[in-house]
């Protein structure tokens, strides 16, 4: 089976996030980086269990500058078998989406891999839309994948239960928790990454649609209010007219 | 409660959550160091908050070790990482062995001995000194943590004075008879091999591989640590054991064979007491902002922000000196008297930032909620093993003067 698993780079989890000035950008400086876990931990490790239990490759791609290498070749210590990296600033979701997409139509990969979302903008799209550019069916929110012969079964979380689909490759999935458990990459993983080939391929020209205009950080959370037992009726008040759940 | 097959109770819920480390790199340091330094800084750093932080607090205060972590340690590769592949190593450099200890240590300094007597004091001598049959034999299998191996030198009447020792071989035909005993041995009581250093007839060194069924062969385990409690530390007791020609190192002679290997083990020391100050730093950095006297945080308070600020000011230092250090060992150019420097400065200031972040903690800081004092436990025999830390500025003394105050 021929493996794509699309990566991204996302800050650490602990970032303290901090808009520029006029509220157009976040600001990077001092931001330690590393790669979008749905992609690390379900998506790529998902792919590579297919690959050593079928046969096949795994590619990983990234859409970015060369600042991202250190998270492709994470995924190459991981166990990927070789990297593309579109050299181009990721600054949309419909963009990114174009450039994987550019990049995989000759390559008639099975299944292009996705995590369900990133960590930083939690947008959700970029696997929907590559598989539409690519006019192949997509299921979100994978936390489950058997493969036998071209026919998956992919079951997914809902609302209260699981659905199961069944689809022919080619197709794209989107990962969640669940799909796999993360692989920490060992020593011997890390040094054969530095031999396995890192493509950078030139983006193709693309218009965005549309544009972020502002970020606003949500409200400073308030201190904790302690009302007495025995006071009931402040604790409905509270609810009712400041806290508004009820 | 759950119980591991040692009979240790971990509390993995209770512990799990409380691995908040983050680190801290003051003078940007990771710009010097490469990708595969911080890939492999990184991975050793997840592998301890998933496999050390959650059990380590209840193997040390019950005083077992964690035998499961032998083969972790293996799977993950911190046995010899700077040796070659062919040989069970990971075909690094000596940076990467530097950053990797610092993370194994950031977890516990037990863990790290574990590591760096397999790697740096049992499959570096084979390596160095041993026959292709040797290291055939056995490297593979250190390095996939099949056979655990311990490091005999020390004796109970010759700690500091190494060349003093006694234990002794006698020419036997294909065979050397072996008599004497190791004290203060990590890993010997769970060893399947140990590299023991004996005196030949005519008074030499001599290094060999002793395997543990071999007839007059025992490795009792030392009870009662206050230190390094979650690491095992026994006896050698070599009662006319026969050991194989076959099994004596063939390429090294003196004083020097295990010196050279301390020398390895002493320089990724001097990486991971930084890894133990980090941890030890940044535990007391968040407690002095979430814990409020006075009404206000303590860490708003001059003495508190004296003590912080002077943590980070030594850990730079440290991360500076061993940068360079590595740098020197890359390059096959690092003196042991530099790393004598540099696990002497290291290990105390580790130490010196246990016990002053165990202040901040206040009461809390006694506990098993918090690392700190189990660092500072822990630092106590990393202040000692591996030469202690007088005899370290005994050598930086003779280093910059000639002159010994040895003896
Ligand atoms: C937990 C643990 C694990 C260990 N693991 C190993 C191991 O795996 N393999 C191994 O071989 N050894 C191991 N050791 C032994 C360790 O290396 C020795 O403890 C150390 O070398 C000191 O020897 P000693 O304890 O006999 O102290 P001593 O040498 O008796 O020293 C006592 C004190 O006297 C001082 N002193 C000694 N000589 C001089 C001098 N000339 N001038 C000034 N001061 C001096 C020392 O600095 C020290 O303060 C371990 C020790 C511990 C505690």
């Amino acid at each position: 089976m021929k493996l794509l698993v699309c990566i991204s780079k996302t800050p650490e989890t602990t970032t303290k996030i901090a808009l520029n000035e006029d509220g157009t950008a976040f600001k990077t400086e001092g931001v330690q980086y590393i790669m979008n876990p749905y992609d690390e931990w379900y998506a790529l490790v998902r792919a590579l269990e297919l690959k050593e239990a079928v046969g096949g490759s795994v590619t990983a791609v990234n859409v970015g500058s060369a600042g991202n290498d250190t998270i492709i070749r994470k995924a190459l210590a991981i166990g990927a078998d070789d990297a593309v990296r579109i050299n181009a600033e990721p600054h949309s979701s419909l963009y990114i989406a174009k450039q994987i997409a550019e990049f995989a139509k000759s390559e008639n990969f099975d299944i292009i891999f996705f995590g369900k979302e990133a960590i930083d903008y939690n947008g959700s799209e970029v696997g929907a839309m590559v598989a539409e550019f690519l006019d192949m069916p997509f299921i979100s929110y994978a936390n489950k994948l058997e493969v036998e012969g071209n026919t998956a079964k992919v079951a997914r979380e809902i609302e209260g239960g699981v659905e199961v689909a069944e689809v022919q490759t080619p197709f794209a999935l989107s990962a969640a928790k669940g799909l796999a458990e993360q692989r920490i990459p060992n020593m011997r993983g890390i040094m054969m990454a530095k031999r396995k080939p890192l493509k950078v391929v030139e983006a193709v020209d693309f218009e965005d649609q549309a544009k972020a205009v502002a970020y606003e950080l949500p409200p400073p959370k308030s201190a904790v209010k302690l009302i007495d037992p025995d006071n009931m009726e402040e604790l409905v008040r509270l609810l009712h007219e400041e806290a508004k759940v009820i | 409660m759950m119980a591991d097959n040692n009979g240790v109770d971990i509390k993995i819920e209770k512990r799990a959550k409380e691995d908040r480390f983050q680190a801290h790199d003051y003078y940007n340091i990771d710009e010097l160091l490469s990708e595969d330094h911080l890939l492999a800084r990184d991975a050793v750093r997840t592998w301890v908050k998933q496999e050390v932080s959650p059990i380590i607090e209840s193997y040390a205060e019950q005083a077992k070790c964690p035998m499961h972590l032998y083969k972790g340690l293996a799977e993950i590769g911190a046995y010899g990482p700077s040796l070659p592949v062919e040989y069970g190593g990971g075909g690094m450099d000596e940076m990467a062995y530097g950053v990797i200890m610092q993370e194994l240590e950031r977890g516990d300094s037990g863990i790290r001995s574990m590591a760096s007597v397999q790697g740096s004091l049992v499959m570096y001598p084979i390596f160095k000194f041993g026959s292709e049959e040797q290291k055939k034999k056995y490297l593979p299998k250190l390095g996939s943590g099949e056979f655990i191996g311990c490091f005999g030198l020390t004796e109970p009447d010759h700690g500091s004075n190494p060349g003093g020792m006694v234990t002794n071989i006698k020419d036997d035909g294909d065979a050397y008879i072996l008599n004497g005993a190791k004290m203060w041995i990590t890993n010997s009581p769970v060893a399947d091999i140990a590299v023991v250093w004996a005196k030949d007839e005519e008074g030499k060194i001599r290094g060999m591989i002793v395997e543990k069924d071999m007839p007059g062969f025992s490795a009792p385990e030392i009870h009662g640590k206050w230190s390094l409690r979650a690491s095992i530390t026994g006896e050698l007791v070599f009662e006319d054991v026969r050991v194989p020609k076959a099994n004596v190192f063939p390429n090294v002679k003196g004083l020097k064979g295990p010196l050279s290997c301390l020398s390895k083990a002493r320089y990724g020391i001097a990486w991971g007491a930084i890894g133990a100050a980090m941890d030890c730093y940044d535990s007391a950095l968040r407690y002095s902002l979430e814990r409020e006297q006075f009404g206000k945080p303590i860490g708003q308070f001059q003495l508190t922000q004296k003590k912080l600020a002077e943590m980070i000011t030594e850990i730079t230092k440290a991360q500076l000196l061993v940068w360079r250090l590595g740098s020197l060992a890359n390059q096959g150019k690092a003196t042991p008297a530099q790393i004598s420097m540099a696990k002497r400065n290291n290990v105390n200031m580790a130490l010196e930032i246990a016990r002053e972040a165990r202040q901040i903690h206040g009461g809390m800081g006694i506990t098993n909620e918090y690392p700190v004092m189990r660092h500072m436990m822990n630092l106590e025999t990393v202040l000692t093993y591996e030469g202690t830390h007088d005899i370290h500025l005994l050598i930086t003394g003779m280093d910059v003067t000639g002159l010994n105050a040895f003896k």
